[in-house]
């Protein structure tokens, strides 16, 4: 898929904003963003997040004989994947510039700066030794790659545990992972990859760039340190000229970064540790975050309810008990027949009925459920026919209830099943009522 | 209702559907001529119309984006869905065109007489510099590569590329056309659109009480703001960003905390 292209407006924007010392997210010129490290349920698995950036490690192992010239030494392989989930732009095939750049950061970073003891990855020299393999895989793009990346990398190295060996003689035994504990890497440093864009020739810097600002951004430099304030790896690209006192102001502020975010780690894989030990649920499940979409939540409408309560007791309290049921059919004219005359009208008022529609259908239905509940507990024979009468008035959409008395009936030709008979007779039974409450 | 997919459309409305489901509709009155229904329960008049989301089938509707179903009442005197509409409301992030729609688009190109829009679809759109209101062969649009247009699509299908125009049919511009040069354009979901375009938003009114500002919603995700400074345009550009995962409430504190700055 097409990259979807940078607008003059949102450009413009972007450098009026940095002139002015603005960042997209409120950030200042120097300030990271936030970095999330979350470890997955197998050793050597995590997810770093950097704002929106996120990027998958997984680190894996292998015996492999030796590169013939480094006989007793392991191999380190490092393999940097942008899938097109992370970006539009990113196509599975393509080999493009910035994917062979950042791998070879990443290597230059890792395997040049001997921060991985592979002499102690030696099995039997010249025959055996292990293969450590990671793997990275981009799955958000919101600028910054390499960072996030550098920092997947180191953390992944240091979860990971590789399959505990011992070699007597010509024998080697590869011990599985419940025989014996599996063993650490050994690490000497941790190196962290800091990015630093420059626009304008070299004026304005920013730390932690986003998507939006490596865009419109002239040139990018990047710092690769240890806490020990050791540069491991530096690399200027973009074609800007940079000064002296300006690459050593990077190299300080990436001194402070750092230590920061080597910190971070070690708080987050000494917690990871403690979950484990402890025997605690660990993995993506428990470290990532539900986000709610509120689009389309309707908000609760702040209904009074206080009222309902006590109107709905006064209600029952004050109702007949329902009348016997008439199993014998009534036949009011051919066609037409009736069984049973409906219950009583159970709401005492029809005018206070009417003000309790006015509150909010949740209101509404509680009372006629608790007040179908308690209808139960009177009169079990009658269940049928309670649930049916809150529900006709309030579906009812007409104003005055229709009287239809039982003669006008068969003028209008057609045949009414019994239910709807007792409907009818139930709101001819309520008009009765109140035409005698009103004749009263 | 999980298990089998086919219920009946009043039961699932409100509900979470899945593509597959089939939802049966109520029988139409013609197939029974012995009733003659009366009252509420009576079956709609005139035509359903069957919304996004949704294609009908032979039993009924059958649902191909899994969101919630919605369902407006049969409206009055015999609108285009003079029988009631359902449709799904669901979440997505790209955009796919739709005739009738008014979008944002970046141009890409001049390609002799059309401009090519990038608005986010699968292809580009094609926009001809005759779709502008008062424009004639001599007197041409001024619009640049890399400009923002705000128009509406006059053909949309999968089968070609869209074409766009910046005047509805009368040859009026009404809001479209060429978006000025500052402000800051960024992308939300369709779904945080639909709701901001949505009558009496409350977010936008309650935004408008903070700060003035000019706003462009495009219904491919997009959004133009323009405020006086560059201070109060990233406020409420980051204030529009985080609507869609906060409440109201959390919504209404962060405004007052602004306003009391």
């Amino acid at each position: 898929m097409r990259e979807t292209p940078l607008s003059n407006c949102e450009r413009r924007f972007l450098l009026r904003a940095v002139r002015e010392g603005k960042r997209l997210d409120g950030r200042q010129c120097y300030d990271y963003r936030n970095v999330r490290i979350s470890f997955g349920p197998d050793r050597g698995c995590c997810v770093v997040e950097l704002g929106r950036t996120r990027v998958l490690g997984q680190v894996s192992c292998e015996l492999v004989p030796p590169k013939p010239n480094r006989a007793t030494e392991g191999i380190l392989f490092f393999n940097l994947e942008l899938s097109p989930m992370a970006a539009p732009g990113f196509e599975p095939g393509r080999q493009s510039e910035l994917l062979v750049k950042l791998n070879r950061l990443i290597e230059r970073c890792l395997r040049n700066s001997k921060c991985i003891d592979t002499e102690s990855l030696c099995v039997v020299a010249g025959e055996k030794v292990w293969q450590i393999r990671v793997d990275l895989h981009l799955l958000n793009h919101d600028g910054n790659i390499i960072d996030a990346a550098s920092i997947a990398a180191i953390v992944a190295l240091c979860h990971f545990r590789r399959p505990d060996v011992s070699v007597q003689g010509e024998e080697v035994t590869v011990y599985s992972p419940e025989e014996r504990d599996p063993v650490p890497l050994s690490i000497h440093h941790m190196p962290v990859c800091v990015s630093f864009a420059f626009f304008q020739q070299g004026t304005y810097l920013l730390v932690d760039p986003s998507e939006r600002e490596e865009r419109v951004m002239d040139g990018l430099l990047v710092i690769a340190m240890n806490k020990h304030r050791e540069i491991c790896t530096i690399q200027s690209s973009g074609g800007i000229m940079l000064v002296m006192d300006q690459v050593l102001r990077c190299s300080k502020i990436t001194a402070v970064k750092v230590a920061e975010i080597t910190e971070l780690i070690q708080k987050a894989l000494e917690n990871d540790q403690k979950v484990r030990k402890e025997g605690g649920k660990f993995g993506f499940a428990e470290s990532i975050p539900n986000q709610k979409i509120t689009a389309f939540k309707m908000e609760s409408a702040a209904v009074d309810t206080n009222n309902v309560e006590e109107q709905a007791e006064e209600i029952i309290t004050k109702a007949d008990p329902p009348s016997e049921v008439f199993a014998t059919p009534i036949l009011h004219a051919p066609g037409t027949a009736q069984i049973g005359e409906g219950i009583g009208n159970s709401w005492e008022d029809l005018e206070e009925s009417e003000r309790e529609e006015e509150v909010e259908e949740e209101g509404e239905s509680e009372a006629a459920t608790s007040e179908c509940q308690r209808m139960e507990t009177e009169d079990t024979s009658t269940i049928s026919k309670a649930k049916d009468e809150p529900i006709v008035l309030s579906d009812s959409e007409e104003e005055e209830v229709v009287i239809l008395e039982p003669q006008e009936v068969p003028n209008k030709t057609r045949t009414q099943t019994t239910s709807k008979q007792e409907n009818t007779s139930k709101k001819t039974f309520n008009k009765r009522r109140r035409k005698k409450r009103a004749a009263r | 209702a999980a298990g089998s997919g086919k219920m009946a459309a009043e039961a699932a409305v409100g509900q979470v559907v899945l593509p597959g489901d089939v939802l049966l509709l109520p029988a139409r009155p013609d197939h029974d001529a012995e009733r003659l229904p009366l009252g509420p329960e009576a079956a709609p008049r005139g035509r359903l119309l069957c919304g996004p989301g949704l294609r009908r089938c032979a039993a009924g509707l059958l649902v191909t984006k899994c969101g919630l179903l919605r369902h407006r009442q049969p409206g009055g005197g015999g609108g285009a869905a003079a029988g009631g509409a359902y449709w799904v409301d669901s979440q997505q992030k790209r955009y796919v065109p739709v005739k009738g729609d008014q979008v944002i688009g970046i141009v890409t190109a001049r390609a002799g007489d059309v401009f090519r829009l990038d608005v986010g679809g699968s292809e580009q759109a094609s926009l001809s510099y005759l779709a502008f209101e008062g424009a004639t062969k001599r007197n041409r649009p001024n619009v640049q590569v890399g400009d923002l247009v705000y128009g509406q699509f006059l053909v949309a299908n999968k089968d070609m590329e869209p074409e766009m125009v910046c005047m509805d049919s009368s040859g009026k511009a009404s809001g479209m056309g060429v978006i000025g040069q500052d402000g800051f354009l960024f992308k939300v979901s369709l779904g945080l659109i639909r709701k901001l375009l949505a009558p009496k938003c409350e977010i936008i009114q309650e935004l408008s009480q903070l700060y003035p500002f000019e706003l462009v919603l495009g219904m491919n995700g997009r959004i133009w703001v323009k405020a006086k400074t560059v201070q109060q345009t990233l406020i409420i550009v980051n204030i529009l960003e985080a609507c869609e995962y906060m409440t109201s409430e959390q919504r209404k504190q962060a405004l007052a905390k602004l306003s009391g700055n």
